[in-house]
């Protein structure tokens, strides 16, 4: 006999530590509506408290509090009020116009923005749910971006068939762009946040490096990094008229979301995603084959990061496209997971309310001067607060839902004592 | 410290799984709490621990009422517990576990580590653990771990200590050392809260049972009382504690391995050389202390281990080189040892767990997409079968008791086509009527002409089912044995030993 006493019972080496790296991802997919319903009203509340803060008006009136404290509550209200109006304004539905049809445009903007937070964000979710972090987004998004470009400036081919490849081609790019991090992880176990993050720079330069290339994606007359623009059969026809920015990619958006929500729940890929998110050693106890499922995982949310990049480039933006072209939406998708739950109907609410901001935001920021970062900080405050469950269940006194852990509530502990 | 439970209630939505429990730990005493699966032990364990908060009742310390929020309020009031899934943390030494969560810091915030260091030998001194307070958790079996547990418990003055299920992990020889400490701190007037499902071990150290059924006390049993008449009490009926079976009939040799080797990550033979076969219709069972490569075996033949030299064949077909996905398909059933580990996952539904190792065809798949309604069917049906007790069939598996969790693996396991099953531990923290039933189940499988392999580190399991044992020592088979040897030759087989009247 070769060796010393045997070795206590080991199974997998590779995963064995997986399940506990993933407490935190199960805490945010577990957690239950009403906290995130609270922490978007808690941070909507923060926001209003710093644009209070920042206003002139507000600030000149707090000058003579003491004397006319009034003054200063009034112009509080009036800040706050007219930020908040302004957002509802640019987001939803603008009262102040005459005809109903120009009054709902900002709700198409709104969800003109959210198309490619939604995808976007249902590739991080998905990878959530598969226990790894995709951070890289934007990586996905620029290779995708791209290869639908190309596609889309330079290829002549009839109408509805050059949308569709440029489509493909955008999937396939960031499809393949996270495969290879998915490869890199079940070939050599490296871990996927530091070679998502290392290829968010390879494809940010890469890309680059082609936009300034004559001959590869620049355009012909420009000394500016940028492609051409986009060919008129290339582009997402408009879905409401050519008065709204709405684009046929939102139709893709919703199958999009459809698709994910049957992937992770009635199929059975999706089945083997989630045995592998939840326990990796009973995965492969069970007979799967956890390393192909990282593949597959990471090429299904590349290619949603992929479709989100196409959005952009085909949507968005179709004037031709630089290398800040996904516009921070790879990183935003992962709050925009974050937020709902990633839960693919989840991610589409939240995807929807990124939007808002987005498109409300700028609104705000025209008519009040409220600046556009009071609503990133609202967008942060958010995701922190959902981070921490019990911050918010604190601040709204309600009792701890989490199974292993009950705190005593008041009550059950006067109906100890009056025993 | 005198301990009192009164009419402590706990539910979880609709469940109630402690429904107005009274119980009283004298000093000095040791306390069995028995029940089945799901009866509601551990739950009041946790409730008196305060890791849940009980929705009525009171617990009382010497007579005074208690309030515990969190486990660090019931440590502070004397209370320990040592859990059976242990609260270590591996990489950290001995002494560094001991002092977690009252560090005592000397002069700028230095840890004290020396003044830890003492705590652990002198514990240890008195019980004659001999435990290196510098050792690495991690490295140390699992008997030792435990007794870090109980220094852990010790080193914070615990006058009440509660052991759930502990023994389920040990070998017979740490159970025993594991009883000898508990009549040793009973008699420095420790009150022991003891939680097993081995009748044994309530005989030989209780001093008051007391029995819980679906939440209720139901009785309390003498310490003197028959393992019948206390299996009959936890289960509420008649149980058969040894196995009706009719003589083997075996048929041909249907799972031959040849000269297996299984070498670990450390390049260590944690498994050697070893032969033997699996007849159809017959149950061999591997007996061992735990950790002589008994789990590496099973492992290999599943096609879990990376390293392995030598041949495995089912009924003519080699199974070594083959994926987990292709043994499986070959027809292999496998019941890994480590359920929560290996065998579930704990947030997936009872439904989803019983179809966890056939998502890639008929009958749950179809065209890609699962088949919910006959999942469902299926659960439903397996639910009754198996009697696994739980709301419904689409309770997350995690929230199960020990035991039902187990039979879900179970369930699953038996329910396909099989041509051999392969069974380690399976009746690891299930109660006697659970017992009674897999063994049962097990028998049937073997009289239906499937070659079955049980590892067991129970001998009394070991004894019950086999038709042949196979002692593994080491990493290697001290011997194959007929079923009815005796024990104590069985004893010195595991030691590694081979008496002369043993042929090889
Ligand atoms: N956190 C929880 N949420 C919901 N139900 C729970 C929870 N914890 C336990 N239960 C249920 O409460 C009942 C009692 O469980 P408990 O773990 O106390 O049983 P037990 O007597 O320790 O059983 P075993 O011998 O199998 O360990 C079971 O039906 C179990 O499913
Ligand atoms: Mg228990």
């Amino acid at each position: 006999m070769s060796g010393g006493t045997p070795a206590p019972a080991t199974t997998t080496e590779q995963t064995a530590d997986q399940p506990r790296a993933n407490a935190i991802l199960k805490e945010i997919v577990n957690g239950n509506v009403l906290i995130t319903v609270l922490a978007v009203l808690l941070a909507l509340l923060i926001g209003g408290v710093l644009i209070a803060l920042t206003n002139e008006d507000v600030q000149t009136a707090a000058g003579y509090f003491f004397s006319r404290p009034q003054d200063t509550l009034l112009a509080v209200w009036n800040a706050v009020s007219g930020a908040y109006v302004a957002l509802f304004q640019g987001s939803i539905y603008n009262f102040r116009r005459d005809d109903f049809l120009t009054a709902i445009r900002p709700l198409t903007d709104t969800l003109t923005y959210a198309a490619p937070l939604i995808v976007a964000g249902l590739g991080v979710g998905l990878a959530f749910r598969v226990g790894m972090f995709n951070i890289g987004g934007r990586g996905q998004m620029l290779i995708a971006a791209a290869a639908a470009g190309w596609v889309g400036f330079s290829f002549h081919l009839p109408w509805g068939i050059h949308l569709i490849v440029a489509v493909i081609a955008g999937i396939v790019g960031g499809a393949l762009w996270a495969g290879i991090v998915g490869l890199l992880k079940a070939r050599t176990g490296a871990h996927e946040v530091i070679l998502t993050i290392m290829l968010n720079y390879v494809a940010f330069y890469l890309v680059a490096y082609m936009l300034r290339t004559p001959g590869l994606l620049q355009a012909p007359d420009q000394v500016n990094p940028k492609s051409p623009p986009m060919l008129e059969t290339a582009i997402f026809p408009p879905l409401l008229g050519p008065a709204y920015k709405l684009h046929v990619g939102f139709i893709i958006v919703i199958l999009a979301t459809v698709f994910v929500w049957w992937l992770l729940n009635r199929s059975s890929l999706g089945f083997r995603f989630r045995a592998v998110g939840e326990n990796p050693n009973a995965a492969r106890v069970a007979g799967m084959d956890v390393k192909n499922i990282y593949v597959y995982a990471m090429l299904v949310s590349g290619g949603l990061l992929g479709l989100a990049g196409v959005m952009q480039v085909l949507g968005t933006v179709p004037t031709g496209f630089s290398s800040g072209i996904d516009a921070g939406i790879g990183f935003d998708a992962i709050t925009v997971a974050l937020l709902g739950r990633s839960k693919p109907w989840g991610i589409f609410a939240a995807g929807v309310l990124f939007g808002a901001f987005k498109a409300g935001g700028y609104a705000m920021q025209a008519s009040q001067g409220v600046p556009v970062d009071v609503v990133t900080i609202v967008q942060s405050l958010i995701v922190l607060f959902i981070a921490a469950p019990p911050l918010v269940r604190a601040i709204f006194f309600l009792p701890d839902g989490s199974r292993r852990r009950r705190r005593t509530t008041p009550i059950v502990t006067k109906e100890v004592e009056a025993k | 410290m005198q301990l009192e439970l009164r009419g402590i209630t706990k539910r979880f939505g609709a469940l109630t799984a402690n429904d107005h429990i009274d119980l009283v730990v004298a000093p000095g005493e040791i306390h069995c709490l028995l029940g089945e699966n799901g009866a509601g032990k551990s739950t009041l364990m946790n409730v008196l621990y305060g890791l849940y908060q009980a929705d009525e009742g009171e617990i009382l310390l010497d007579g005074a009422v208690q309030h515990f929020d969190g486990p660090g309020d019931a440590m502070r009031s004397g209370i320990g517990m040592v859990h059976q899934h242990f609260m270590l943390i591996p990489v950290f030494t001995v002494a560094e576990n001991v002092m977690l969560g009252h560090e005592q810091t000397s002069f700028g915030g230095r840890l004290d580590l020396d003044a830890a260091r003492k705590r652990v030998r002198e514990i240890s001194d008195r019980f004659g653990f001999s435990v290196d307070p510098d050792a690495i958790v991690g490295d140390l079996p699992v008997g030792v771990q435990q007794r870090v547990e109980i220094i852990k418990a010790l080193s914070r003055d615990a006058r009440v200590l509660v052991f759930d299920e502990p023994t389920a992990v040990l070998t017979p020889q740490e159970t025993d050392e594991l009883m000898a400490i508990m009549r040793q701190l009973r008699d420095e007037g420790t009150s022991i809260v003891f939680i097993t499902h081995k009748l044994r071990e309530v005989r030989e150290v209780a001093d008051r049972i007391t029995v819980i059924r679906l939440g209720k006390v139901v009785g309390e049993a003498a310490p003197t009382a028959s393992n019948s008449d206390l299996a009959a009490l936890m289960v509420g009926r008649a149980v058969e504690l040894v196995v009706q079976k009719q003589q083997a009939r075996p048929g041909p040799a249907s799972l031959v391995v040849e000269n297996l080797d299984v070498i670990d990550p450390n390049g260590l033979k944690v498994v050697n050389d070893v032969s033997f076969t699996v007849h159809e219709g017959e149950i061999l069972a591997i007996a061992g202390v735990q950790g002589n490569g008994q789990t590496e075996l099973t492992e290999a033949i599943m096609g879990l281990q990376p390293r392995v030299n030598g041949r495995v064949s089912l009924g003519g077909q080699v199974l070594t080189g083959l994926s987990v996905r292709r043994v499986l398909d070959a027809g292999v059933g496998f019941v890994p040892e480590d359920r929560t580990e290996d065998g579930l996952v704990a947030e997936m539904t009872i439904a989803e767990n019983l179809m966890l190792d056939r998502s890639h065809s008929e009958p749950f798949v179809a065209r890609g997409s699962l088949r919910l309604e006959h999942l469902d069917g299926f659960a439903e049906e397996k639910k009754k079968e198996f009697d696994i007790r739980a709301q419904s069939i689409s309770t997350p598996a995690g929230r199960l008791s020990g035991g039902n969790q187990q039979k879900v693996v179970l369930a699953r396991e038996m329910s396909r086509d099989l041509r051999l099953l392969i069974a380690a531990q399976p009746t690891r923290g299930i109660d006697v009527g659970s017992i009674e039933f897999v063994h049962k189940r097990m028998v049937e499988t073997r009289d239906a002409g499937i070659p079955v392999i049980v590892v067991s580190t129970e001998l009394d399991e070991v004894v019950a089912l086999a038709d042949r044992i196979a002692v593994m020592y080491r990493g290697s088979i001290v011997g194959i044995v007929p079923g009815d040897t005796p024990r104590d030759v069985l004893g010195l087989m595991m030691a590694g030993e081979r008496p002369s009247e043993v042929a090889a």
